[in-house]
């Protein structure tokens, strides 16, 4: 057993590299425990790697990502459209219209080395806020830092990386945009909730018929529900319990405050907001999960309508148009 | 009653040490620490291991069982498999006087260089008012019994060389106790960046999963704390409203 001498080694324990007191390992990813921890991390890393791939090859595919009245949150709001160049592009719903032929034809300029025709995707536009919310969330960071990195992969589970740590300072101070990030998120819990609205309205045009990719703006709007406006709206409150939970919302709604209560003992907006925030702050890793999920599965049922995989049962009598 | 097998670190830093077993008979209801004492009794009256309340309220009887930090007292045998044999050591984190005992000095020192509560004057009756509900959050980290199982868990002072920057959890606890208290006037926010090192907690929450008072460290102290020090230090938008509305920053924090 190796006898320690230094200060700091008599101030704290064995440092790594050196044999530990008390029958303790420090090899990378060793541990005592007799439970089965490495199930929680590799199931993270599962689902976490299930969406990355699912939205990435969503988001360069470019196409199927509306079906009237349906807009996939993927690409929502929607920057731009092009109905002769991608199928299911609703100009209207657009919010600059077509896009500029200019800026697709140099967009196939720089992207000519490559193999293949990629197109020019308005959800790229759209996910790097989402993801810029979620990669520095609070709950993902423990997350990916115990599943992605192993720094540690689980408690009392000696870290992958035995050099010197400097945790969430230095390049890692990036971890504080999350507040930005966040202002982005609540912004487009609301844009969301519109295309929830939107989902309740289906657009005709001036013969009553559905509306279709081409054809230009749609007369009016004729209002009903369907399945995909219940799992729109349900993908709203997902991620609004995401959302709203999220510990720097937490924070600016009322947690930096030390008295909430005025002189006279009463309780503003601020506390009560607070409450329901860190009620939700409690059920956040629940709804980190469940909005992920519903996210996912919102667009894959518009995409599935699209190409007429199921039919989108509804009120307007008829099957949701595919936006060709 | 049944058979059951423990391996039990014994040794010191000066002349090493090993696992040696030790097998007893274990009855209905017993804890670990019951366990240690049966084999104190009956194979090794000179294992040392400290304890006092057997209650979980005194925080003395921390060790690792099974590889997790963990206080003997609460640690029912009928948590464990039929058949399983039970490792127990001392805390990795701080120094071994012997067995399963350490000296966890260290935290009492940490203790020491958090600045004590500052709070305002009195009230013209010669009172100290707070309200109930800004006194709830700061209630939740009075519960601490100081078992420094969350010390043992942070995976920056069990295993980082950077140990030396970071207090710990249990002491941004006690940080976040002061800095939220409605009642206390002093600037903390510097000392927990720079100080205390809230910069190197990448917030993996094994301190919550080890704390027995189940305090939720993670989400109510450390994470707060860093976010007033993005406010401080980070935000250009908090930065600019400070500027265009100079002040005491400890006044920022408090609404009247």
């Amino acid at each position: 057993m190796t006898t320690t001498t230094s200060a700091t080694e008599s101030r704290f324990g064995p440092r790594q590299g050196q044999k530990p007191q008390g029958g303790h390992v420090s090899a990378p990813l060793t541990t005592q425990r007799s439970d089965p921890w490495q199930i929680g991390p590799l199931l993270t890393l599962l689902g976490f790697g299930s969406f990355v791939v699912y939205v990435t090859f969503r988001a360069f595919q470019g196409l199927d990502y509306y079906s009237a009245p349906y807009l996939s949150p993927f690409y929502s709001p929607l920057v731009y459209a092009n109905p002769e160049y991608y199928s299911g592009s609703p100009t209207f719903h657009a919010l600059l219209g077509n896009l500029p032929a200019e800026a697709l034809t140099m967009w196939q300029q720089m992207i000519a080395w490559l193999p293949l025709a990629l197109p020019l995707s308005p959800a790229f536009f759209i996910l790097i806020f989402p993801a810029s919310f979620r990669g520095t969330c609070y709950y993902y960071r423990k997350a990916y830092y115990r599943s992605v990195v192993g720094s540690p992969a689980g408690c009392t589970v000696c870290p992958i990386a035995q050099g010197t740590y400097q945790g969430e300072t230095r390049l890692l101070l990036i971890q504080n945009l999350h507040r930005y990030a966040m202002y982005f998120a609540v912004a487009f819990i609301f844009i969301l909730g519109y295309d929830g609205w939107l989902s309740l309205w289906m657009p005709v045009d001036a013969q009553g018929a559905s509306w279709v990719a081409g054809g230009g703006d749609p007369a009016t709007y004729q209002f009903g529900f369907g399945v995909g406006s219940v799992v729109m709206m349900l993908n709203v409150v997902f991620l609004g319990g995401y959302t709203f939970g999220c510990h720097s919302w937490r924070h600016m709604i009322g947690g930096r405050l030390n008295r909430f209560a005025s002189s006279s003992g009463e309780t503003g907006l601020s506390y009560a907001v607070w409450k329901m925030t860190s009620w939700l702050n409690e059920r956040h890793m629940l709804f980190a999960w469940v909005s992920l999920f519903w996210v996912m599965f919102t667009d894959f049922y518009i995409w599935a309508v699209c190409n007429g995989w199921i039919t989108d049962l509804n009120s307007w009598s008829q099957t949701a148009a595919i936006g060709q | 009653m049944s058979e059951r097998t423990f391996r039990i670190w014994r040794g010191n830093p000066q002349d090493g040490g090993d696992f040696v077993e030790y097998t007893i008979d274990v009855q209905t209801g017993m804890v670990v620490l019951d366990c240690i004492h049966e084999i104190q009794k009956q194979h090794a009256p000179d294992l040392a291991c400290r304890w006092n309340c057997k209650a979980g309220k005194c925080g003395s009887c921390s060790m690792e069982i099974n590889g997790k930090p963990a206080l003997s007292c609460m640690t029912r045998m009928n948590t464990f498999e039929e058949g399983e044999t039970i490792t127990v050591q001392p805390l990795k984190t701080f120094p071994v006087i012997r067995d399963l005992t350490n000296d966890v000095s260290w935290n009492y020192q940490q203790n020491k260089r958090i600045r004590p509560f500052a709070p305002r004057p009195r009230d013209p009756d010669g009172e100290h008012r707070m309200m109930q509900e800004d006194v709830d959050r700061v209630q939740e980290f009075r519960k601490c019994i100081e078992c420094f199982l969350c010390q043992d868990m942070c995976h920056i002072l069990r295993d980082r060389e950077t140990q030396q920057n970071f207090a710990g959890p249990r002491f941004m606890v006690r940080l976040a106790s002061l800095d939220m208290h409605p009642l206390d006037t002093d600037d903390r926010i510097q000392e927990v960046r720079d100080e205390s090192g809230s910069g190197l907690c990448n917030i993996t929450r094994c301190c919550t999963e080890a704390c027995p008072e189940h305090i939720n460290i993670t989400d109510n102290a450390i994470i707060p704390l860093k976010e007033r020090v993005v406010d401080r230090f980070y935000d250009p938008l908090m930065w600019l409203m400070r500027k265009l509305k100079p002040g005491n920053s400890r006044e920022k924090t408090t609404v009247e």
